[in-house]
């Protein structure tokens, strides 16, 4: 029988394969694995079709929205949802709520993502840097951490706000600000259980600087729990940006933020419930796709309950 | 000119009244080419004296001698490519997000090879492990697998001496004597100096020329291997080391 009789694998095979015959090979089948446990949890599949279907609004927004979110239209002003042109209403100035509303995601999407970028970064370096190289850089890191941690959160948020100037970039720069320090304390823990495992050791009798270990070598198990730590905090994060929305110190009017939505339809929500409640809505689906991510992500990156 | 000499060595954790002394004056030479065991209970310093040779421990005092050099409490590349060594738990020395392929690469790069391809190959044939094995994960492979793995590792930079510490302890029975006869293969091979830890009376005996013999952190007693077997031993400790070790095999 010559090799071409041999039934040619199927891409799935292929890649459940125990025997990679490549870098590339590897790291596919690894990938391909995880996403096979992901797709497991129901739950998490639905949390991150909302959060697909939220970049496919932000993307096409122009050509979704039924109406310009900025044009007002005082003769329609709080139509009731369903009023046809309006199907989930228009605002005290007559912009239709669901262009504004599609429009918006563009600006949720923007806060949350540069979140999640700078915060766990800089926790990532602060922690595992604190961690690793102990003693005094510890002690000086991590009380910089507890004096960050100590304050609350919204009202530190807000002090750096009403300093900088009110804005979306101030407003991602606040909640960054404030948002790091657990990400510290969890990336330094991860560290110090790492720390003295042998397979450091080993890399360290290869002589290894603290530089390689940190990046290459301690990273990569600690960004798992971060990641998911991350998922699960969005919903916090925006909660914060539409709180600071809400209070006049995130985005400013016009612009179509949800919470600066909700904060105008604050003046009329026992008439015309529906202009607060819809991006009320909005900012409740979006939390909750990514309370259901993170713990689908969860399952499937958290080192301690898979094999090792 | 000897492998390794040990003069005196002292080796301690924690300070003032938490201090515990680890070995206390420890003395013996290992001959370039030889092949020494360090035997004792658990917690009598076996393990601690091979990892303050590798640097792993800046507490110690005393004089460590490798390859006519002494060592002072930092340790370069240098003699990083002359020494290494093989950890005792293979599930815990591998880095669970590294493949076989990732480990030995970085290995050799951080030594400064060039040819890395052809020297992955070759390693992981010496060792025992088809080409097969080279894109796996840990999670995908056995515990004799991982410590071939381990001993690839170690064997990257070319060394002229390896240090063991228990590197069969964690397999089972038919494993470790495939790892033993890896090891003893290929110091055979590549004229390597072996330095080697374990509580296993057998294991040092197919392995070593000479032992030491280990107490709370002193050496009791120096003997050839010959004399281990004859029993012919000075101090009683020895004696009743070996004894119970013995008789516990034969019940075993």
């Amino acid at each position: 029988m010559s090799i071409n009789d041999l039934p040619r694998p199927t891409w799935r095979e292929w890649l459940l394969t125990d025997t990679p015959t490549s870098r590339n090979h590897a790291r596919l089948a690894n990938m391909y694995q995880a996403w096979l446990a992901f797709r497991g949890n129901h739950m998490a599949m639905f949390g991150l079709g909302i959060l697909l279907f939220l970049v496919f609004v932000a993307a096409l927004a122009p050509w979704l929205a039924p109406h310009d979110p900025f044009i007002q239209d005082l003769g329609a002003r709080l139509q009731p949802p369903g009023t046809p042109g309006y199907i989930l209403g228009s605002d005290s100035l007559g912009r239709d709520i669901l262009s504004r509303l599609i429009y918006g995601s563009r600006i949720t999407l923007y806060i949350v993502t540069l979140v999640a970028i700078v915060a766990p970064l800089a926790g990532l370096f602060v922690g595992t840097v604190a961690g690793y190289a102990g003693g005094w850089a510890d002690i000086l890191l991590m009380r910089i951490t507890d004096i960050f941690l100590a304050f609350p959160r919204l009202v530190l948020a807000l002090a750096f706000v009403a300093a900088l100037g009110a804005g979306i970039e101030n407003a991602v720069l606040a909640i960054s600000l404030t948002a790091w320090p657990p990400y510290a304390r969890i990336a330094r823990a991860e560290t110090l259980t790492i720390r003295n495992t042998d397979y450091i050791h080993a890399i360290r009798l290869q002589g290894a600087g603290p530089l390689r270990i940190i990046t290459k070598h301690i990273w990569p198990l600690c960004i798992s729990s971060l990641v998911v730590r991350v998922t699960l905090d969005m919903a916090g994060i925006i909660l914060a940006a539409a709180g600071l929305g809400f209070l006049g110190l995130g985005a400013q009017p016009p612009s179509p933020e949800w919470g600066a939505m909700i904060s105008e339809g604050r003046k009329f929500i026992l008439d015309h419930w529906w202009v607060a409640t819809m991006p009320g809505l909005a900012i409740f689906t979006v939390s909750l796709a990514f309370n259901l991510l993170g713990d689908g992500l969860r399952d499937v990156l958290d080192p301690k309950e898979g094999k090792s | 000119m000897n492998g390794i000499t040990i003069e005196n060595l002292n080796v301690w954790f924690g300070d003032y009244e938490d201090r515990v002394d680890a070995v206390k004056g420890a003395s013996f030479s290992v001959p370039k080419g030889g092949s020494f065991g360090l035997v004792g209970e658990s917690g009598s310093g076996k393990s601690t004296i091979l990892r303050a040779i590798m640097g792993l421990f800046d507490t110690w005092s005393g004089k460590i001698e490798v390859l006519g050099e002494t060592l002072t409490h930092k340790r370069d590349r240098e003699f990083y490519r002359k020494v290494q060594m093989v950890f005792q738990d293979p599930y815990a020395s591998l880095h669970p997000r590294q493949s076989v392929d990732q480990v030995l690469s970085e290995t050799l790069s951080l030594h400064g090879f060039k040819d890395i391809d052809a020297r992955i190959s070759k390693l992981l044939e010496d060792v025992g492990l088809g080409p097969a094995f080279r894109f796996r994960y840990p999670h995908q492979l056995s515990g004799g697998q991982r410590q071939r793995v381990a001993i690839a590792r170690a064997l990257a930079p070319e060394p002229e001496i390896l240090l063991l510490d228990e590197p069969t302890s964690a397999l089972d029975v038919s494993v470790q004597a495939e790892i033993l006869n890896l090891l003893s293969d290929l110091r055979a091979e590549r004229k390597l100096t072996y330095l080697m830890v374990s509580h296993d009376l057998a294991v040092v005996g197919h392995l070593c020329h000479d032992i030491a013999v280990m107490q709370l952190g002193k050496i009791v007693e120096v003997l050839s291997i010959e004399d281990m077997r004859a029993l012919q031993t000075r101090e009683d400790y020895t004696r009743t080391l070996l004894q119970a070790s013995m008789g516990y095999e034969l019940r075993g």
